[in-house]
This record gives structure tokens, sequence and C-alpha cells, in this order.
């Protein structure tokens, strides 16, 4: 991991100042430096074991009838790889790993409020996932729920349900305290000077995002005890011959799951908005608003949950009223793409790979968005609801969101803790590729679903073999750019040309300290005397 | 950095006891309109005096009476979400 | 101000009753459905919360609001430097749980002899709705008593910190956040103790 070379970084940065040797040094460090990079390679390295994952649903998929899996096999594959996906990269990505890599030096702080609060939560989440993997190999073997674990099967079914609900349980605890770690810092810890309507934006998508986290991962803590005193107990809570009613399982389900798609996208989009302004070389388009929009979708965002349920039989009011709050949504969200691409009107645009990143992080969570929307309907949702449809939505606003972003935000922060780059060429290829194969891969399932393909089953009918295949070639593609990417990135973290303390030119305060970061961040406690994107008052040509 | 004061104050002992004598008199009289007023419409009122007892326990014991304002509105706001999500899950229930 | 060994009491503060929502709404779910479901049976949930024990909590009750009297008081002793005070007051606290938790013993044992617990033959012959109350029942105060326990281990670990002077009169924040956790303790409590043993 440590840089190479013969002139080694400055004394005095994060990564040679330690009390401690070795792996220890890391494993029990408190710098949210240390915890940050802890984060980003253990959410990363699920990442990547979600990815082989979906090739292989990809490969099953790619002709009618049986390929490489048998339906049971399927089951298991599409169940944890929604559960490694959104549990352990995903939910925990962006606030784990450059949440604390960057929020505390962007607020002026030297660490976070609760530094050793912040271990414990890294350690729960390595716990709960090292949980999560044993129930795949152990018991009746691995769940076969779906990741949504709906009652009454996930009760039913011999798989290893308990286990691996009872490892999501601790990876929520951890978000938990992550949260309330952040809420407290940003609240007590920012620098003389850096009120409120100076804090980056994406330290705002991270306060909100925080809230969520508060809010709403307890009903997600009482819904999996739920299901497990259901399987050991027989409470018989949603089991419909005792009286149980199986819809409260899924408003309660759901209740923290939609607002998690939140936990997911908030911050993806506060890293974009903190990329823009510094390659348009322009400060950001309606600030306020930006900020206040990351408040109303964590706000509004917890109140539609029931729009995961209009086929459920749920009362027609309540369909009435979710939809309703579904398109709400859609207007701070519409404000922020809005404002994005009003800070590029007119700025001097330069297309590095982070701001590619950026740019079809614009495209593809405005597709994502607007068949979200169709969804959000409760006439087209009949029609598309449990199919394709579905699964490309919500892999353009996750993967093509929240992926493409933290892609932008590997490229953006990551040299500034390893002082090298990565070559430009190699990651604009890698760009190109994955942008293609991304739009090849869900675009066809979006037709798919329109045509009736519905999801989670191993097999299909001959008429949908030829979008399948695309689909598959999709994936390929999209596989060998992030394939490029990662050899790109870390060889040039390794090895590649040095970088000053600001290569790209931003004028938030992780540019003004040496790079790599010194242990505390900031010699002298920093007072900030201009806004995030003020590049004039920075100093900034 | 933000103005939020650390709470110093210091409650009196005999107001605690004060509290704690009304919380004592609440219970006894939720339980005397529980035995006394049958009928599922005593939840309503055994839950008010419920939260008359709970609006004690936070002021008092639990010091917010004397907090900044900061902590108040934060309470405010997840009372509230939680008030939220139970008031439109019961857009299912009761419509269906 | 951003030094990390200066210690910041407002931000411990601010952090505890962060955690203490997430406390709140996780006992928010079950509240949650007890709603839902008291709306579909009220005439089983009545006739359920009449087998209650209601002296057993109403008991149960007064231990609790007593023991949050003295976890509050213990704040106001180590404020006016009495350590030997905050000690006693916070050992009676931790007393009261004890004696919560041996009544809840007492209360279960007895309805489960009675043949009522989740599963239990007695309950699935019965009404559906009553199998309903007494699982949440179970759920929901069995959930609770695990927070008595941990609070009350908490509390001890304060209390033997006082005693050993590392908690004082200038730096009181893991006294205040114990109790803190305990008066939630109480109030959840507060909430359980109408739904469950006065829906007569």
């Amino acid at each position: 991991m440590k840089p190479t070379d013969q002139t080694p970084p400055p004394a005095a940065s994060f990564w040679n100042d330690t009390g401690r040797s070795g792996i220890t040094a890391w494993l029990f460090s408190t710098d949210h430096k240390r915890i940050g990079l802890l984060y980003f390679f253990s959410v990363f390295g699920f990442f990547l074991v979600g990815v082989v994952l979906g090739l292989l649903l990809r490969i099953e998929l790619m002709a009618p009838g049986r390929t490489i899996m048998g339906p049971q096999t399927y089951n298991a594959l599409f169940t944890v790889h929604g559960v490694v996906m959104v549990f352990l990269f995903i939910i925990p990505g962006f606030q784990g790993s450059f949440g604390n890599l960057i929020m505390p030096i962007q607020i002026g702080a030297r660490d976070v409020a609760f530094p050793r609060l912040n271990l414990f939560s890294w350690w729960l989440y390595m716990g709960g996932a090292a949980i999560i993997l044993t129930s795949l190999f152990t018991g009746g073997g691995p769940p076969d729920t779906g990741w949504t674990f709906y009652l009454p099967f996930s009760s039913r079914t011999g798989t290893n349900v308990s286990l691996a609900v009872f490892g999501v349980f601790i990876v929520g605890f951890s978000s938990i305290a992550t949260g309330v770690n952040f809420v407290t810092t940003i609240h007590r810890l920012r620098a003389e000077g850096m009120t409120w309507g100076r804090l980056p934006l994406f330290v705002w998508s991270l306060y909100a995002t925080a809230w969520v986290q508060i809010l709403a991962t307890p009903i997600l803590g009482i819904t999996l005890v739920l299901i497990i005193a259901e399987r050991l107990l027989g409470t018989g809570l949603f089991d419909p011959s005792r009286g149980g009613d199986p819809l409260m399982y899924q408003h309660l389900f759901w209740i923290y799951s939609h607002p998690a798609v939140y936990i997911m996208i908030l911050p993806a989009m506060g890293v974009i908005s903190d990329i823009i302004p510094v390659f348009a070389r322009k400060p950001i388009f309606g600030y306020k608003m930006i900020a206040f929009s990351s408040l109303a979708i964590a706000a509004a965002g917890s109140l539609v949950w029931g729009h995961h349920m209009f086929t459920s039989g749920m009362s027609d009011t309540a369909i009435l009223v979710f939809s309703f709050l579904t398109f709400v949504v859609a207007i701070p969200s519409a404000i922020k793409v809005f404002n994005w691409v009003s800070t590029l009107y007119r700025g001097s645009i330069s297309l590095e790979a982070p701001m590619l990143f950026s740019l079809s992080f614009i495209l593809l969570f405005s597709i994502g968005g607007l068949t979200g929307l169709i969804q959000g309907a409760a006439a087209t949702d009949i029609h598309v609801h449990d199919t394709q449809f579905v699964v490309g939505h919500f892999h353009y606003v996750i993967f093509g969101g929240s992926g493409f972003a933290f892609f932008a935000a590997m490229h953006y922060w990551l040299p500034k803790f390893y002082g090298r780059r990565y070559a430009e060429k190699p990651a604009i290829i890698a760009w190109a590729l994955m942008f293609v194969g991304f739009n090849i891969l869900y675009f066809s399932m979006i037709v798919l679903g329109l045509e009736g393909m519905p999801r989670r089953y191993y097999d299909y009918l001959p008429e949908f073999a030829p979008l399948n295949l695309l689909s598959t070639i999709g994936s390929w593609i999209l596989a060998a750019g992030l394939v490029l990417l990662l050899v790109n990135l870390f060889r040039g973290l390794r090895s590649g040309e040095r970088v000053g303390s600001n290569p790209w030119g931003g004028a938030t305060l992780e540019w003004s300290i040496p790079t790599p970061p010194p242990t505390e961040n900031f010699e002298e406690e920093p007072v900030v005397s201009h806004g995030p994107y003020d590049f004039r008052g920075a100093g900034i040509p | 950095m933000a103005s939020e004061r650390t709470g110093s104050h210091i409650i009196g002992y005999g107001t605690l006891t004060a509290v704690w004598i009304a919380l004592l008199a609440l219970t006894a009289l939720t339980v005397w309109v529980a035995l006394n007023a049958p009928g599922i419409g005593h939840v309503w009122g055994s839950l008010a005096i419920a939260a008359a007892k709970g609006g004690l326990v936070i002021a008092f014991f639990m010091h917010m009476r004397y907090e900044g304002r900061l902590l108040r509105w934060l309470l405010f706001v997840a009372l509230l979400t939680l008030a939220i999500f139970i008031g439109l899950t019961f857009f299912d229930v009761l419509y269906r | 101000m951003s030094h990390p060994t200066r210690k910041d009491h407002a931000g411990a503060k601010l952090g505890m009753w962060l955690f203490l929502f997430t406390e709140l709404l996780l006992f928010g779910g079950l509240f949650l459905l007890y709603g839902t479901y008291l709306a579909r049976y009220p005439r089983e949930f009545a006739a359920a919360g009449r087998e209650m024990h209601l002296g057993f909590g109403t008991a149960n009750t007064v231990i609790l609001i007593t023991s949050s009297l003295m976890a509050a008081m213990a704040v106001t002793a180590i404020q006016r430097n009495g350590r030997r005070q905050v000690v006693y007051l916070l050992g009676g606290t931790v007393l009261c749980g004890a004696v919560f938790l041996f009544n809840k013993y007492l209360e279960w044992s007895a309805e489960i002899g009675r043949g009522i617990y989740p599963g239990s033959p007695r309950l699935a012959a019965g009404p559906p709705g009553e199998s309903v109350f007494y699982s949440l029942y179970y759920l929901t105060v069995g959930l609770h008593g695990l927070h008595v326990l941990i609070g009350g281990t908490l509390l001890t670990v304060v209390a033997a910190r006082v005693g050993r002077g590392t908690i004082h009169a200038g730096d009181f924040a893991w006294l205040e956040n114990g109790a803190l956790y305990w008066h939630l303790v109480d109030l959840v409590w507060i909430f359980i103790f109408p739904l469950y043993y006065l829906v007569l």
C-alpha cells in the first residue's frame, strides 16, 4: 500500500507517523485517514466480490435454459450479490472511505469527534461481513431469499438466513456509529470561520446521509431481529395463519431500505458537486439550493417506502399517497441536476478522468431517476413491477450513479493520500469502456423489462435471447474497463508521477495541506476566510 | 465553531423529587383510569398520560429543559420522524 | 477546539442523544407493529391485556421511576462534588434495575407456566390476535429487559470509575451519558406499561 520510492514522503505524513508497528499500526489506528483507507480497501474488496457474482449471473442469463448453474444456485447468487453490494459495498462505501478520508480535513478538524468509535465502527463492519461470509458456507447454505429477506419465505426456507441476517444487523450497528460520529463532528469540530454556508457540498451530503443512517437504520435493526425471532421463536408476527400480516414486514423493511438508497446516492451527489466546479473552473451554481436539496432528499426520501409495495395488496389510499410523495422526491433531485448543468455552462471544462466519471454520473443518474418515475406512477408500475426493468433502473441509479461517483472520487482524492497519480490516457480509455459497457448491459435490461421479462429467474422465454446475449456482452466490456481502471489507478498510486498539494486546483481545505497529509492534518488550527468554491479567494489562478 | 453551551446547570434535589412525585401520581392516575373507564377509547387517554410522564422525564431527569435549542430541535426531528413512519403506515392499515 | 485530547463535553452529550434517537426508533418499530395490530384486533388485544399481571407491571413502573430519580440525583451530586453520594445513588439505581429484572423473571415464569409464550399450543388454539399480542409483548419487554441489563452494567462501570476518581465534577460526561441511557430505558417502559398492562 505504501508509495515506494527512494525519497520517502515527508516524515510528518500520516503514512509513517505511528506509535505502533506493522499491521497493528493500521488495524488499531484511530487516525481518520488510516480508518478511511481500511474502509476503502474493505468495501472495494467486497465490491469486486459482488462484481464477480454479477458476471456469473450474466453468464447464466446469456442463453435460455441452464447455462452454468441451476435455479437454486442462481437464487443464492443473486441474493449474495445483492447483500454484498448493498450492505457491504455501497451503504458503508462513501461514508466509511471518502467520508472518513476527506470530511474532517474539509471542515478543518484534526479528526472526527469520536476517533475510537470510528475504529470500532470499522471493526463492527468487518465482524458483520465475516458473519455474512460464514453464513454462505455453513448451515443450510447461502440464503436464497433475495437481499430483501421477505417473509414468510425467509422464515420457511432451510437456507442459512438467520446467520446472514445477524451479520447484516451488526453491519447496521457500524453504520449507526458512523452516522452518530459524523453528525457530532460536523456540529462540533468545524474550524474557525467554517460556517454552515462555507461547508463543502460533500460535507453537506454526508451530513444529510448521517441523519438517514441515524433515523432509519434502527428500523432495519428491529426488522432483522423480527426475522430471527420468527425463525427461532416462532413468533408468528407475519404469519397470516396466526394473525400476522406479511405486508407489515414489507413496510418495516422498506421504511429503512428506501431511505437506504439515499444513503447510497447522497454522498455520490456530494462528490459530483465538489468535482464539477474544480474541472469547470467556476464556482458552483446555486450552492444553497444544492445543500438544501441534500436535506430535502433525505427528508422526503424517508416518506416514500410504500412505492415498493404497489402490487402487494396495500390499500389504494396508501398507493395514492406514496405515489404522490415519490414524485415530490424528484424535485430536489432535479434541482441538483439543473445546478450542476448550470455550473458547467460557460465554464472552461477540462475533461480529465474524475470529470468524465462525474459527467457520466449526471447522464446515468438522470436515466435512472426518470425510469424511477415510471415506477413511481402506480399505473405504469403495475406493468413493470418485478421485471428486468426494475433491475436496469436500480443499477442505473446505484451503479451508474453512486458507482461512477465512487470511481470519480477514487481518481480525484486518492492521489492526495498517496502523493502519486495515475496515467491519464489509460484512465480515459477505462472510463470509455465502462461507460459503453454499462449502457449496453443495463439498457438492454430496461428494454427486456418493458417486453415483460421477469427478474429473479435463471431461465427465460426464447424471444428474450438476443437482448440477453447483448446485455452479457456489455457486462464483459464493463468488466474489461474496470480491470484497466484498477491496474492503472493502483499502479499510478504506487509508482506514478508525484503530485503536489493541489494537483487539480481545488479551493476546499484538503488541497491547502501537504500531500500526503500530516498525521494531524493541519500544522496549526486553520481559520477559514473563503467559501469552498471561491477559487479567487483561495488564490488559485 | 457552533455556540452550543455546555449543560452546566445543576438541578436541585427538591425539583427532582417533585418530578418523581408527579410521575408517581400520574402512574396512579393511569391505573385508576384503566380500571374505571374500560373501553378501547381509553388507549388514547393512557397514551396522553404516558406522553406527559415522558415529557417530565425528558425535561427534568434528562435536563432537556436546560439544553440549548439545537438538542431540542434534534429531539423534535427524531420524534416527528417516528410519528411519520407510524402515520404513513396507517394509510395502508386503515384503508385496506 | 478540534484538538482530540481536549474534552468536548457538549459533543459527547450530542453524540449520546443521537444514539438515544436510534434506540427510540428501534423500539418505535415495535410500537408501529403494536399500533397496526391493535387497529386490527382491538377486542383480542383487550382480552389478552386483561390476562396480564397488573400488579407486576405497576410495581415495576414505580421501581423504574424511582431508579431514574436516583440516576438524575447522581448527576446533581457529582456537580456538587459529593463523590460518595454518587456511588450510593448509582448503587441504588442498579439495585432497582436488578429488582425490576427479578420481577420480570417471576412474571414470565408465571405466564409461561400458564402456557403463554410465542408458539405455545394454547396460543395456537386461541384467536389469532391474542398470539400476536403476546408475541409482541415478549419481544418488546425482552428487548427492554436487555436494555435494563446493558444500562445496569454501564452504570456499574461508571460507579466504579467515580469511586476511583476518574469521573469527577470537572469531567462527568460518562456519568451524564450513562444516566441519559438509563432515563431512556425508563422512558420506553413508561410507554410499554399502558400499552400492554392497561389495554383492558
